[in-house]
């Protein structure tokens, strides 16, 4: 089904929607309902899929290529990018490329959406165009959810504003659970007892997000930590409600850093501070991963970063390059990750279901 | 325009204090008699009246909509005078009060008339309300005086809020001379700026920039201030779109302290909170925006305890391709003309227990007195015929595809309402018959 979240439970308990008659009235403004193969959120998955796409990576990971290529040969998958990127669009496109699939690029640099072509009817040219799957990173939150109702194709999240990065979730779990040997059946305490702080420019961040709305389903416990004007009181009452882990926020860098496992360091995303002054000097100072503080207060702990980097800022050299550093296995994990995501939304399974409820909603 | 005789209705008249089976005969535009059932003897001066049969139905001094967008001039693709005025019909209204940020703005006598025009087609009555400043850019007063002549009712710069403390006191003062109110859509924007929804856990989930709840409260205090400042008890201050506890805390403090302050308040405001936004639907992106489950409730304790003023809809439509568009591009608003007596109905009178005549007073009869709509919002002998007619008990499912309005967009498709209008008649002009196209 539609991964749509509920909506206003309080103030719609007499005056409700009638579930079969407001669907259809929808559909006038809609055409499609969303693709349950894609990933918009990664609230959508259960554990037992999230378990699902792991597995997968780690069958294909291991395929031979001559095998692998066979699975979407001459699929066609669009990548959609309003926005920069290096790790992201690369590991989507290898891992399309890996299962056979034909891709195609589309930015807003050199195509018609400088001229003003909206992401609706970019959508719908791409699926004309034979487009199966699109790839969708945008500066919007939320962006993914229009292109998927309007497309009724799968459409993977690859960051949408300030909202998600679901591949990114899935990606740093799986290079979590390598590093902390974890590795079979996934479940709401494969995560009990592990601490992992994120620090830094939380409230930009569509990693943290993902992250936070992830992990502690398998119960972690989260430490968000920044200065306030990164990191809003309101970010602990992310924690999904029926999580087993938590999250909670400490503006003690090192306070948090002397309680985990697992360290997770994020740029400051000055293109989207908006006239937010910060002095970069004191965030070093309290917030910089840097080789003194990581040796004092978090000798044995595991650092990553998303990436990109800004070396010398929230993350020194002698860290992001020393032994606890997984930040090129996150990469590598990328690959592996998106090439589950894409089979996922590909595999024939998916593609019939969709169809068919494409048919239905019309 | 033949003369009209309701009969057998329950006429609720909060002006009048009337709310009992009594019988109407309207004629010549206006409202000739009110009498108990079957008292009224028309035959002879009216024998060609029109009988409507209004029995099991509440009959009440049409609607007044003291804030809707109508889009005329410029922005026709979106909804014209024509057009707006019918879905207000529809829904019940009789005056519709049409905001300024029309393209151009409506800042002249000129275009003030030209609303006014008979060639606009409105099916009821336009009153505008004219630019507060040049452009509604802030820096000078417009000609109040000559606004007001021209047909204008009162000034605002909606949607553009007026932030300097020397503007805003120069047009309290000069609004205050002329006899209008100056309202405020209150939203400090030096602190919403690339906001699209409601500061808070659901906003910072969604990686959406959030308005705080002092972007607007801030703005209220400060031209309660300014009003306090000028001490002069013609100047009246009205605070468009409340949305938030504290400005509504901040009316009640001025008006205890006796000054001129008034107040409207949403069916959206109190119907929905900001979980509606749900995963980006842009048809619950409107300014000021869905806020807490704590202020839609205190929105009701307003209404219920009389702090609120009026309903109003801020009937903002916008075409389909504005609103499919990423949640943060796309324009605010949402339509309600259509809407509001269902949710009125269904969440004031029907879950909250509010008598008949305090909604109906609410959707009339004081939203009329706020703007001085002279013998409006009244069943008053003499008064021009601006008449609904609706049963209070019907239920209906709202279909927006089946709007008079030009745009669809509204958060309210498909809800199962109660209460629907029966029949509106516009200055003794039947302009809605329901299940009946005119």
């Amino acid at each position: 089904m539609a991964v749509k979240k509920k909506s206003s439970k309080a103030s719609t308990r007499v005056v409700r929607k009638p579930a079969a008659s407001g669907k259809k009235a929808a559909q006038q403004s809609i055409q499609s309902v969303i693709h349950p193969a894609s990933l918009l959120s990664i609230t959508q998955l259960s554990l037992e899929e999230v378990q699902s796409i792991l597995a997968l990576a780690d069958q294909l990971e291991k395929e031979p290529p001559i095998r692998s290529e066979q699975r979407l040969f001459k699929r066609r998958v669009a990548l959609l990018f309003y926005e920069s990127s290096t790790r992201t669009r690369t590991s989507f496109e290898l891992a399309a490329k890996a299962l056979g699939a034909d891709t195609t690029l589309v930015s807003d640099k050199s195509s018609s959406i400088e001229k003003g072509e909206s992401l609706k009817d970019t959508g719908l040219t791409l699926r004309a165009l034979g487009a199966e799957c699109i790839i969708l990173r945008s500066p919007y939150s939320g962006a993914p959810y229009l292109l998927a109702e309007a497309t009724g194709l799968p459409v993977l999240n690859a960051g949408d504003g300030m909202h998600e990065h679901p591949s990114q979730a899935l990606l740093d779990l799986r290079t979590i659970l390598n590093r902390l040997g974890k590795s079979g059946s996934i479940s709401s305490s494969t995560l009990k007892g592990v601490t992992i702080t994120i620090c830094g420019d939380i409230f930009h961040s569509r990693v943290a997000r993902s992250n936070a709305l992830l992990l502690p389903r398998l119960g972690a416990r989260v430490i968000l930590c920044g200065p306030a004007p990164l990191l809003p009181e309101t970010a602990a009452q992310i924690a999904p409600k029926d999580a087993s882990g938590s999250v909670v926020i400490e503006r003690d860098f090192d306070r948090a850093l002397a309680q985990s496992q697992i360290v997770m360091m994020l740029r400051i995303q000055a293109e989207r501070l908006a006239g937010l002054a910060l002095d970069l000097e004191e965030y070093k100072s309290r917030y910089q991963a840097n080789a003194e503080r990581i040796v004092r207060y978090a000798a044995k702990s595991v650092i990553m970063h998303p990436g990109p980097m800004i070396r010398g800022l929230e993350i020194t050299s002698e860290v992001a390059d020393g032994p606890q550093s997984v930040i090129e296995e996150q990469v590598r994990n990328g690959v592996a990750i998106r090439m589950a995501l894409i089979a996922r939304a590909l595999s024939e399974q998916s593609t019939a279901s969709g169809i068919s409820m494409r048919k239905n909603s019309r | 325009m033949k003369p009209i005789l309701i009969r057998n209705g329950h006429l609720i008249d909060p002006a009048t204090g009337i709310d009992a089976p009594r019988d109407l005969l309207l004629a010549e535009g206006k409202v000739i008699a009110v009498d108990k059932t079957g008292k009224i003897k028309h035959t002879i001066q009216y024998p060609d009246a029109e009988i409507l049969d209004a029995k099991g139905l509440v009959v009440a001094p049409g609607f007044v909509d003291i804030h809707v967008h109508l889009r005329e001039p410029g922005q026709g693709y979106k909804e014209t005078i024509a057009s707006g005025t019918a879905a207000a019909a529809a829904g019940g209204f009789t005056s519709v009060c049409a905001m300024p940020n029309t393209v151009p703005v409506n800042d002249s006598p000129e275009t003030t008339r030209w609303m006014l025009a008979p060639e606009r087609d409105a099916v009821i009555r336009v009153f505008p309300i004219a630019a507060a400043t040049r452009g509604s850019m802030g820096e000078t007063l417009t000609e109040y005086g000559s606004l007001r002549a021209a047909g204008a009712v009162a000034v605002t710069d909606d949607g553009k809020p007026i932030l300097g403390d020397r503007i805003m006191r120069e047009s309290l003062i000069a609004a205050a001379r002329a006899g209008m109110p100056v309202i405020q859509h209150a939203e400090d924007t030096r602190l919403t700026g690339g906001c699209s929804m409601n500061a808070g856990p659901v906003a910072f989930r969604l990686g959406l920039r959030g308005m705080p709840v002092e972007a607007e409260s801030g703005l209220v205090e400060r031209d309660i201030r300014l009003l306090a400042e000028i001490n002069d008890a013609r100047a009246h201050l009205h605070v468009a779109h409340l949305s938030t506890r504290s400005a509504l805390d901040a009316v009640r403090k001025a008006r205890r302290n006796g000054l001129r302050v008034t107040c409207e308040v949403t069916p959206h405001h109190f119907v929905l909170n900001e979980e509606a936004v749900g995963d980006y639907n842009t048809d619950a992106k409107m300014n000021p925006p869905l806020r807490a489950e704590s202020d839609r409730v205190a929105m009701i304790e307003g209404i219920l305890d009389g702090s609120v003023d009026a309903i109003a809809t801020d009937h903002a439509p916008h075409a389909a391709h504005e609103k499919e568009q990423e949640f943060e591009r796309a324009p605010n608003g949402i339509t309600g003309l259509e809407s509001a007596l269902g949710l009125a109905i269904s969440i004031l009178h029907i879950r909250h227990k509010m008598p008949l005549s305090r909604v109906i007073a609410l959707l009339s009869t004081q939203p009329a007195n706020i703007l001085s709509l002279k013998g409006r919002g009244t069943l008053a002998i003499g008064s021009p015929a601006d008449i609904v007619v609706f049963d209070p008990g019907k239920t209906w499912t709202f279909r927006a595809a089946a709007s008079k309005s030009k745009s669809k967009n509204t958060p309210f498709d498909g809800w199962a309402l109660q209460g629907k209008v029966h029949t509106t008649i516009s200055e003794g002009r039947i302009v809605y018959r329901e299940g009946n196209q005119l």
